[in-house]
């Protein structure tokens, strides 16, 4: 049988491999290309490997930026069951780049889910005892509504058109999935970095629906270096030239390289400078000395390298765009008169604050701020300051204390909600 | 199950304490006392704790309870946002043991302080006899890794209350075991025998 390979075209070779095998068979050819991680991801938006729920135009979501956004997709994933009395359900809210994937094979990665760690049987959030929902957030890229997402009215990309999306609002699509499960009150809501800021904008949003809470290395408003950092990233894209003023899925392009680059300087807010010198030093990258060019001559180029190249397979960036704008136009204190107890008063919801005491992205000065407001507040909250030298990224690392609080935490508020213990197996 | 274990201190601490009243520990430890509060008494029991290993028990029991520092953290807390603020064997530890309880009696309407008593005849004899500091089953660390800093006895606490302004409810000496010293004598001589006191202070309006 005869088969002919053909070069793809660059603007091709972003979403499918390199080669297309042409194929004669019965007089026809049978073409096949393999798409590439990139394509699948931009398939992802609109067609996730995930539970969906779509609201027509007639349930918009009404946006802070003014505008009912309306046809609109939210995807998610749960875990665990929920029970008949329909008070052992958990919302995970997810960081900047996370997404539903908490406990379940991300579909193009490859990877196990991003909390696989905490979330799981017997895990501190026990799938076999509570009842786990995950939804990717408006604005991102894995199946709700977002940039890369096709725009109904003009059957492409919404690029910038989607209008720009707030923490708030990424909550109130989450209570819209939560209606839609049936669910009116939710044992517990939680989160670590933006996913934090959901958890305090769901305290303050919905009081009475929230019964625990659990914000995680976070803080109520972002500040001006959390903004600094933020423009850095976002001015890395923008200046791509494949980023073609967001049109670059019109385009047939990708702007890898700016996406890559604000990666590269996000994931150093991420970690501890101990952590860094520990695990890198100035050890070199498969050399024993320099090679006098720009190469990654050090291990850490090479590292950060490989986070950028490996976050733009999987992640859009226009999603980039909005979800960085999201945090830092965060401020909940400004909502209620400047005040940040006021967004708490009379909340009968149980807080438990937790930051990580080499985390300088979301320090826990950050977190103290909180717990200032919610003793204020006369809130029930608890706060733990966890010692460890990973930095930010602590969240989602195997820190044994930090488990143990968390797990201390909701078997408390489980016992006080009459939530049944798991079965034992 | 709870009561029988606790240290009896804590039970007369406890008992000062009225059923369903909100109460906050300050220097909590592991909780047990919150945890005595709320089991025993209904009270809607808060904490806060400087060790993270403190903490961590104090969540897992189910407690509100917040890490932070007496001296620092007492500040942040609203006018009146308790009924009682206990201070159990902790005042000695403080760096500013006059701010703490000004602090404690701005926050709740009154304030319970456990402390050991340095005015003991035992500890006066050690200074007296053997010309050094006193190291005793209660107050095992030597001075230089003591984290006490700010000893006194009834009489300097007596003192200190007037200076402040506030207003004695209640005090009990208490022996070596934690046992309420049941005889009606002169605080001279508690001052004494006292192992360690416990008063209940409120503000004089």
């Amino acid at each position: 049988m005869p088969a002919a390979r053909r070069r793809l075209t660059p603007a091709l070779r972003h979403f499918y491999k390199s080669d297309a095998v042409f194929v004669k068979a019965n007089k026809r050819f049978i073409v096949t290309i393999v798409p590439t991680q990139k394509a699948l991801s931009q398939l992802e938006a609109d067609a996730p490997h995930s539970l969906v729920v779509r609201f027509g135009a007639d349930r918009p979501l009404k946006m802070d930026a003014g505008v009912d956004l309306g046809p609109l997709q939210i995807a998610y994933q749960t875990y665990g069951t929920l029970n008949p009395a329909k008070s052992n359900a958990i919302l995970i809210c997810h960081a900047l780049t996370g997404d539903q994937h908490v406990a379940s094979t991300h579909p193009i990665t490859g990877k196990p889910g991003w909390w696989e760690v905490m979330i799981g049987p017997g895990k501190p959030i026990d799938t076999d005892r509570y009842f786990v929902i995950a939804s990717n957030v408006v604005g991102g890229c894995m199946g709700t509504t977002g940039p890369a997402s096709t725009n109904p009215a003009t059957g492409r990309a919404f690029g910038l058109d989607l209008p720009l999306v707030t923490i708030r609002d990424m909550v109130r699509a989450q209570a819209m999935l939560i209606d839609h499960l049936g669910i009116e009150s939710l044992f517990a809501v939680i989160g670590g970095s933006m996913g934090g800021m959901q958890v305090l904008q769901w305290a303050a949003s919905y009081p009475e629906r929230v019964f625990a809470a659990m914000p995680i290395a976070t803080a109520a408003k972002h500040s001006s270096q959390n903004i600094a950092f933020h423009e850095v990233g976002r001015q890395a894209v923008m200046a791509d030239p494949e980023w073609h003023n967001g049109r670059y899925l019109d385009a047939g392009d990708i702007p890898t390289k700016g996406l890559a680059v604000a990666r590269m300087a996000a994931h150093i807010t991420y970690l501890s400078q101990e952590a860094l010198q520990r695990k890198f030093g100035r050890k070199f990258q498969d050399r024993a000395a320099p090679t006098f060019s720009f190469d990654a001559d050090f291990q850490i180029e090479n590292y950060l390298r490989y986070q950028g190249t490996s976050f733009v397979d999987r992640f859009d960036a226009n999603s980039y765009l909005y979800v960085t704008r999201a945090c830092d136009y965060f401020d909940l204190a400004e909502d209620y008169g400047g005040s940040l107890a006021a967004a708490f008063k009379g909340t009968k919801t149980r807080f438990c604050v937790v930051s990580f005491d080499s985390d300088w992205l979301y320090p826990t000065s950050a977190s103290r701020a909180i717990v200032h407001a919610l003793n204020a507040a006369a809130a029930s909250v608890s706060f733990v300051e966890i010692n460890t030298d990973r930095g930010h990224d602590a969240f989602l690392l195997n820190v044994p204390e930090f488990f143990a609080t968390t797990r201390g935490f909701l078997d408390a508020a489980a016992r006080a909600r009459g939530i049944a213990p798991a079965a034992k197996g | 199950m709870l009561s029988q274990t606790a240290r009896i201190d804590l039970l007369v601490v406890a008992d000062m304490v009225a059923p369903k009243s909100r109460v906050l520990d300050v220097g909590c430890g592991d909780g047990t006392l919150l945890r005595l509060l709320a089991e025993e008494r209904g009270v809607d029991a808060r904490g806060i704790e400087l060790s993270q290993s403190g903490v961590n028990d104090c969540v897992a029991k189910g407690l509100s309870v917040i890490q932070g520092d007496a001296d620092t953290d007492l500040a942040d807390y609203p006018d009146d946002a308790f009924d009682y603020v206990i201070l159990s064997q902790t005042l000695q530890a403080t760096r500013r043991p006059r701010a703490v309880l000004e602090h404690m009696l701005r926050i709740g309407r009154h304030a319970i302080v456990s402390f050991p008593n340095f005015g003991h005849w035992r500890i006066r004899a050690q200074i007296a006899l053997a010309g050094r500091m006193p190291v005793t089953k209660s107050l095992s660390a030597s001075w230089y890794e003591t984290p006490n800093i700010h000893f006194c006895t009834i009489r300097d606490f007596i003192g200190l209350v007037d200076e402040i302004g506030a207003k004695t409810e209640r005090s009990i000496a208490l022996d070596h075991q934690g046992r309420p010293l049941r005889v009606g004598a002169p605080w001279w001589v508690l001052n004494l025998i006292g192992d360690q006191a416990v008063f209940e202070l409120s503000r004089r309006n």
